[in-house]
């Protein structure tokens, strides 16, 4: 069977129009402080390297459970991100914490590999613990217009996945135009993820907000014809307040409030909780403090 | 986390500062190079139309007045249009950048007295204006290669009228090409927003621009008929409404005077089947509510093809419901206050007429202010051709909507009015986008955009919108003759 999935056409310029509209917004006062405080509970804290070790993310994790003991009231991140042979550890670190474990799977960050390769590590990482899983999609195969492959390879991923969430990596920036971005969305949600999320991290550019807007819209179409909920996941890039807000602004007026939660959006990133600190730390401080205070795990 | 769940839910007031403005209890006439007191020794409050309160006392400039300062024009005119065109240019760059260093005291006065966005007048109003005087300095002296052979000079005096919806933008639309080909000028602000053609005169005194080569003169109807009807005047160029205008082609028959008028407009903004339909909306939303509605170009009829209207409608009324309609000094404004009582009266009695003919009306439930003069973004559903709401212009955040089934269709019911200023067209399609732009009868066509506002592009209409070309190369013609 030909998949059939019309997918509306992107007008770029338009969509930097409205993204530079969006960041026009003012968030001041209590509104920045909540919505620093949200962002901090979206996080995804990340670490994806060939040097990682068990020290290293048995350290995240306790940086997850504890991003600024001085700072009262601050809430936790929403889950880290690990490869899958590190999922056992952050399992043991995070017991009881709330924190979930997503793990990244299907031969990230390339997805160059068989199917049943890519089956049988998602099958691993559930096993291992892992409560989502982050994969990406076969960009070579889109990009010959093999879409039935993508779809086949997504809904065949959210199978091995059982009751863990799926979130699928489109990684845009191999993908190059909006219109494809909105298409491989479109294809994603309809094969089956619980989360479309921008980028690897390894590949430039990662998340931009003009790429996160397109797909926030492929998210509310699907919404608006069918009443599910898919959550979105900008991912790479993402280091400062202000840029945090900035999509938090995008995301609400785009889904509006059901969204703003970690249930349905999360920041794939590894220096922004810091950021946010510094801000909070601000605030409860009256000035800046040196980032010396703020723990680099 | 359920607490921190209703952050957005609005944001919190961001307020532009104001503090840094400065502004007189008292404006006089600048005539000749001074601020003069009005022969009538009267004056008018002008409000900030958000809050219904008096920001200053505006002298009521009258025929006498009038007539003053055209001839201190005329005066100027024989040293001015003989200076070295290089010359002329250093005076309007100079102009362009005064206005540039005081952008931000502009746009908050701007907003202080229009009602409209800050947001607007920061990002949009103030920086254009800027930009017409950098652009039409860089004419000055180089008539010659906009008009080969033919040896431009001068018409002499100009009487300019400009409307309330863009009053910097309007001036500077008006006095940059004017100077830049060796004009002298008397320009009339509309009477309910003066305040930043005043700030505006201040600049041109402070930048040495000879006296008498550009006078301001505030006043009502009156002042702006006797400007039309002055014997000195080579040339009218007005904004505004079309009964105005007509008034002005009537008032300068038999006369040698020159005219251009930028009149009304009921612009069709064409939304077809295979738009960028998420871009196409936020030029919906831009075409009808940038500035209250108060644009001339305005997109206030939407067509949208049939077999995607229910989607399109459905969508528009979800991001409506993100707009922010209150204080137009907080920067997270999208909508502000309509300009003046008598027009939010008059965009009130256009809801009740669409309301009597039987179209099916839309508003988000947002909040109003208490005080000022605001009016709810508004759709009409399931319109006709043959609604007065569809044929007359209302000026304000209310659009009409009709579908359509063809393309000949749709350019037949976006010609059938008797404007003719712009339009738009969403379409992936590229030939289709050249098909209707050669046939839709509109001054400004946009595709998948609208309301771009350039000084290098010229902007004018056609039938009751009005003759003559304002903006780029175009906008020098209606100030020489050969």
């Amino acid at each position: 069977m030909v998949l059939q999935i019309q997918s509306p056409t992107i007008d770029q310029v338009g969509v930097e129009e409205r993204v530079a509209r969006l960041m026009t917004r003012s968030i001041k006062k209590e509104s920045k402080l909540e919505g620093l405080k949200l962002a901090l509970n979206m996080i995804d804290l990340t670490t994806l390297e060939g040097k990682d070790t068990v020290g290293k993310v048995k350290q995240m994790c306790y940086k997850a459970q504890h991003l600024a003991d001085d700072i009262a009231g601050l809430p936790t991140v929403a889950a880290v991100c690990v490869y899958v042979n590190h999922v056992k550890t952050a399992k043991r670190a995070l017991v009881n914490s709330g924190i979930k474990i997503a793990s990244v799977a299907t031969a990230f960050p390339s997805g160059n590999s068989s199917r049943k390769v890519k089956i049988e590590e998602t099958k691993m990482a559930v096993a291992n613990g892992a409560d989502e899983v982050d994969m990406v999609i076969s960009r070579g195969e889109f990009l010959q217009g093999n879409y039935n492959f993508v779809f086949d390879e997504i809904a065949a991923i959210k199978e091995a996945c059982g009751p863990a969430r799926l979130k699928v990596i489109l990684e845009t920036g191999e993908l190059s135009t909006l219109d494809n971005v909105r298409k491989a969305s479109d294809i994603a949600i309809h094969a089956g993820a619980d989360f479309i999320k921008t980028s690897t991290g390894k590949i430039q550019p990662a998340a931009t907000m003009p790429v996160t807007l397109v797909m926030l819209q492929a998210i509310k179409d699907h919404y608006d014809a069918t009443g599910i909920m898919i959550g979105m996941k900008p991912a790479g890039g993402i280091s400062t307040s202000k840029s945090a807000l900035n999509y938090l602004v995008m995301l609400y007026e785009t889904l509006g409030e059901k969204w703003m939660s970690n249930e349905w959006f999360r920041f794939g990133a590894s220096s922004l909780a810091n950021d946010i600190i510094l801000q909070l730390g601000k605030e409860k401080y009256g000035a800046y403090y040196s980032m010396n205070y703020i723990s680099k795990d | 986390m359920s607490k921190i769940k209703k952050t957005f839910a609005s944001y919190d007031a961001a307020p532009e500062n104001t503090s840094h403005i400065d502004l007189k209890a008292q404006y006089d006439l600048f005539i000749n190079g001074k601020f003069v007191k009005p022969q009538s020794k009267q004056y008018y409050d002008t409000i900030n139309p958000a809050t219904e309160k008096k920001i200053a006392s505006i002298a009521k400039g009258n025929e006498k007045d009038i007539d003053v300062a055209v001839k201190s024009a005329n005066k100027a005119f024989e040293s001015w249009s003989k200076t070295e065109p290089k010359e002329r240019a250093k005076y309007i760059y100079r102009i362009a950048r005064m206005i540039q260093e005081r952008a931000r005291e502009f746009a908050v006065i701007e907003t202080m007295n229009g009602g409209k966005p800050i947001r607007e007048s920061r990002d949009i109003d103030i920086p254009l204006a800027a930009n017409h005087f950098f652009y039409y300095a860089g004419w000055a002296d180089k008539l010659d290669y906009a008009f080969p052979n033919r040896k431009p000079k001068p018409v002499g005096v100009v009487g300019q009228i400009i409307p309330w919806n863009f009053p910097l933008l309007m001036a500077a639309w008006k006095l940059a090409p004017a100077l830049a080909t060796g004009n002298t000028v008397v320009l009339k602000p509309a009477e309910s927003t003066p305040l930043t053609a005043l700030k505006l005169a201040e600049i041109i005194q402070e930048s040495g621009l000879p006296d008498g080569v550009v006078q301001i003169v505030t006043g009502f109807g009156d002042a702006g008929a006797a400007l039309v009807n002055h014997p000195l005047v080579n040339k009218i160029a007005f904004t505004g409404s079309t009964e105005v205008g007509k008034y002005i082609q009537k008032a300068v028959a038999g006369s040698n005077k020159k005219v251009t008028l930028e009149l009304g407009g009921k612009a069709a903004n064409i939304i077809f089947d295979d738009a960028p339909i998420d871009q196409a909306l936020e030029g919906i939303v831009n075409g009808i509510f940038f500035n209250q509605g108060h644009v001339c170009c305005a997109g206030s009829r939407l067509f949208v093809q049939e077999n995607i209207a229910d989607k399109v409608i459905q969508k528009l009324k979800d991001r409506m419901k993100t707009l922010i309609i209150g204080d137009p000094m907080d920067k997270n404004t999208d909508i502000g206050a309509i300009n003046s009582k008598e027009q939010l009266l008059k965009i009130n009695n256009y809801i009740k007429i669409g309301l009597a003919e039987g179209a099916e009306m839309y508003q988000t439930n947002c909040a109003l202010p208490s005080q000022g003069y605001f009016c709810k973004p508004t759709l009409f559903l399931h319109t006709a051709q043959s609604h007065r709401i569809v044929q007359e212009e209302i000026f304000g955040p209310v659009l009409t909507i009709q579908t359509f089934r063809t393309i000949e269709e749709v350019i037949e019911k976006a010609n059938n009015i008797p404007y003719g200023l712009s339009a738009g067209v969403w379409t992936d399609k590229g030939s289709k986008i050249f098909n209707l732009t050669t046939k839709l009868r509109a001054g400004v066509v946009w595709a998948n955009t609208y309301n771009k506002f350039d000084p290098t592009s010229p902007f004018g209409g056609y039938q009751e919108s009005g003759f003559g070309r304002e903006g780029g190369v175009h906008g020098l013609l209606p100030y020489v003759h050969f």
